[in-house]
Parts: structure tokens; C-alpha cells; sequence
């Protein structure tokens, strides 16, 4: 079974019908899956604090939401996450690619990176970091934790999880 | 008419919908005029009411009308494709399109300037938009309900605020609150 295969069965094996996703190469075959599965309305969003404020209003209308989308997003949506998602309790899953680790060629993404693990420490969001193809055994119980506890969890998923950027 | 005085005029419409609230004095408005489990108020996160009602809409059958202000849907431009190429019939935007900021002084939008928020929905691929004078509000904010497609509404009006309290209720419980309306 594909990686992406795997994750997209968890959120729909933990009843998450919605899903928000902003683009990432590394995240490009969740995506597709995210797309091609009946049980999920898939809906893109223009930027995180847009899909956030969509995965609210799906929260509240009885639907179980999760976002997908770069590190770089943590930059866009700290004041979202602050006074929407943790103000007012909400779960939230949040897919994230871990641009700019080991293995990464852009060196931008790096900027980003090193301010990650920070603001979401900063932030007091529980966080896993999927390194090796089997950390992401324990998506299931990340995502019961995340509805459990009604906040927002990140699960970020690095270069080396993905296997790399294949030639560049 | 300045935005309070339209919502009072359309309270009695909204009392039977849900209804996600814009930041600042909007909700401020609301929660004094008329103040309803059925009112979800933001308390921060400018810009966020339209993708809100529209995630609301989505998730479950009953009309969801999302009030926002011109400038908080030029803080989050990016939601009016996502409306036109999600549609929910059950979902309305309606724009209070004062050409300010009043939350925070009446500093001038773009959109009392050049820039047409209901030329921008439409080229963004909205469907159903309506522009329409402060004392027509009721009337066009009825019509789309019962038209049951989902609809925009630019309603232009003067700018202007009243003095009136901050929303002390918790935000968990008007997320609460709001969620049981939701399922009842």
C-alpha cells in the first residue's frame, strides 16, 4: 500500500469528511488521494488561514475537518490558530510538509524550517515529526488524540518520510 | 442607514438562520440587538466570516448567511473563488459594503474607492450577486433565502458605528451554544 494510501484511509478510518489542502509537491499524491475518496469533500484553499476559517465552519456544522499544507503556512496562520481554532476549542489535524529538512535543494525552504518546531512549541500545539515511513503507524492514534482533546495537532512529515526529491 | 440600523432592520430575518458574525462591532451589534444561540460572534480573525459560513454550509443542509464587512473581504480576497467554485446553495455572503474600516476608525477601503467588490465576486465566478441600497437589505436578504441558490449580497450603505459594549461571553460557549443550534 502507497504511504498516501495509508494516511488518507486513518483520516477516513477516524471519520474525517473534510479536508482542506494548499499545495505541495511532497504532499501532491495525499492530495490526489484526498481527491479521488467519495467519503471526503475535498476543497482547496487559496491560503491556510482561509482553509483554516473553512475547517471551523465544518467543525461547527458536525463534520470532522483536517487541513493539509507546507511549514511555511505556520508563518501564515498563527493569529488564526490563537483566536479561532484554540480561542473557541476546536480540533484541528493539520498534514504539514516539512519543507527545508535534510535532503531538501531549495535553500528559502530552510528559512522557514529552522522557525517551525519554535512557533509551534510557542504556540503550545502538540507536534510529530514523521522522519521514517513507519513513524506514520502512529497517524491513527494522532488523529483520536487530536479529537479527543478538541486542538489543533501538527504532524509534520519531512523529505527523508517522503524518500526524497529524486534527482535534483 | 449605517450598518447597526440595517441590522436591526434585518434582525428579525436572521433570527431564524445561522448566522456567522464578522469581528469587531458587527458582532457587537448583533449580540446587543439581537442576540440568538443561532449567532455564531468572532471575537478575532479578521476576514475569516465568508470561509466560516461557507465550511458551515458545506457540512449540513441549513441556510447559513455569513456577514462581512468590505474590508474584511479584501483582508481575505482569496475566498471568493473558493465560494464560486464551491457552491452551497444554502450559503449567503452579505457584504455590508460601507467603503470603511469601522471597527477601527473609519479609515477608507478599497472598495469605497475604485475597486467593486461585486465586479470582483462575478469575475471570480460568482453566480448570484446582488447589489443593493441599505433599505432594500431585508427584502434582497428574503428573496435569496427562499430562492434557496446561494447568493452574494453587496449591500451599500453609509459608514457610521454607535458606541455599545464588548462580547464578554466566552468564545466556548458561543461556539457551544451555536453548534447545539446547529444540530437541533
Amino acid at each position: 500500500m502507497s504511504i498516501s494510501k495509508k494516511i488518507v484511509d486513518d483520516f477516513v478510518a477516524n471519520d474525517v469528511s473534510f479536508i482542506t489542502t494548499v499545495p505541495c509537491k511532497q504532499l501532491a499524491g495525499v492530495i490526489d488521494e484526498v481527491e479521488a475518496r467519495p467519503e471526503i469533500f475535498h476543497i482547496p484553499s487559496n491560503k491556510e488561514d482561509e482553509g483554516m476559517g473553512l475547517c471551523a465552519g465544518a467543525y461547527m456544522g458536525g463534520k470532522r475537518p483536517a487541513i493539509i499544507m507546507q511549514n511555511t503556512a505556520i508563518g501564515v496562520t498563527i493569529n488564526t490558530l490563537a483566536t479561532l481554532i484554540q480561542y473557541y476549542r476546536m480540533p484541528l489535524p493539520m498534514l504539514i510538509s516539512y519543507r527545508g529538512e535534510l535532503r531538501e535543494p531549495v535553500a528559502c525552504q530552510v528559512e522557514m524550517a529552522v522557525h517551525t518546531k519554535a512557533l509551534l512549541n510557542q504556540m503550545n500545539i502538540p507536534t510529530y515529526h514523521f522522519h521514517k515511513e513507519s513513524d506514520a503507524s502512529e497517524l491513527d492514534a494522532i488523529l483520536k488524540y487530536t479529537f479527543m482533546c478538541n486542538k489543533p495537532v501538527a504532524i509534520l512529515t519531512d523529505a527523508s518520510f517522503w524518500g526524497g526529491y529524486g534527482d535534483q | 442607514m449605517i450598518r447597526s440600523e440595517i441590522l436591526r432592520d434585518i434582525a428579525p430575518i436572521l433570527r431564524d438562520q445561522l448566522v456567522v458574525c464578522n469581528i469587531g462591532l458587527p458582532s457587537q451589534e448583533l449580540h446587543m440587538i439581537d442576540d440568538q444561540p443561532t449567532n455564531f460572534y468572532m471575537l478575532g480573525t479578521m476576514g475569516l466570516s465568508s470561509s466560516i459560513g461557507l465550511g458551515l454550509a458545506l457540512a449540513q443542509d441549513k441556510t447559513v448567511i455569513s456577514i462581512d464587512g468590505d474590508g474584511s473581504v479584501l483582508t481575505n480576497l482569496g475566498t471568493l473563488p473558493t465560494i464560486a467554485n464551491n457552491v452551497a446553495d444554502n450559503y449567503i455572503l452579505l457584504i455590508i459594503d460601507n467603503g470603511s474600516y469601522g471597527s477601527t476608525g473609519d479609515q477608507p477601503t478599497y472598495a469605497g474607492k475604485k475597486t467593486k467588490l461585486e465586479d470582483v465576486a462575478k469575475a471570480c465566478g460568482c453566480e448570484n450577486v446582488v447589489v443593493c441600497k441599505d433599505v432594500d437589505t431585508g427584502k434582497v436578504l428574503q428573496a435569496a433565502i427562499d430562492s434557496k441558490q446561494m447568493t452574494i449580497i453587496v449591500c451599500k450603505c453609509d459608514s457610521g458605528n454607535i458606541k455599545l459594549p464588548v462580547i464578554t461571553m466566552d468564545p466556548v460557549v458561543i461556539r457551544d451554544r451555536f453548534m447545539k443550534a446547529v444540530a437541533s
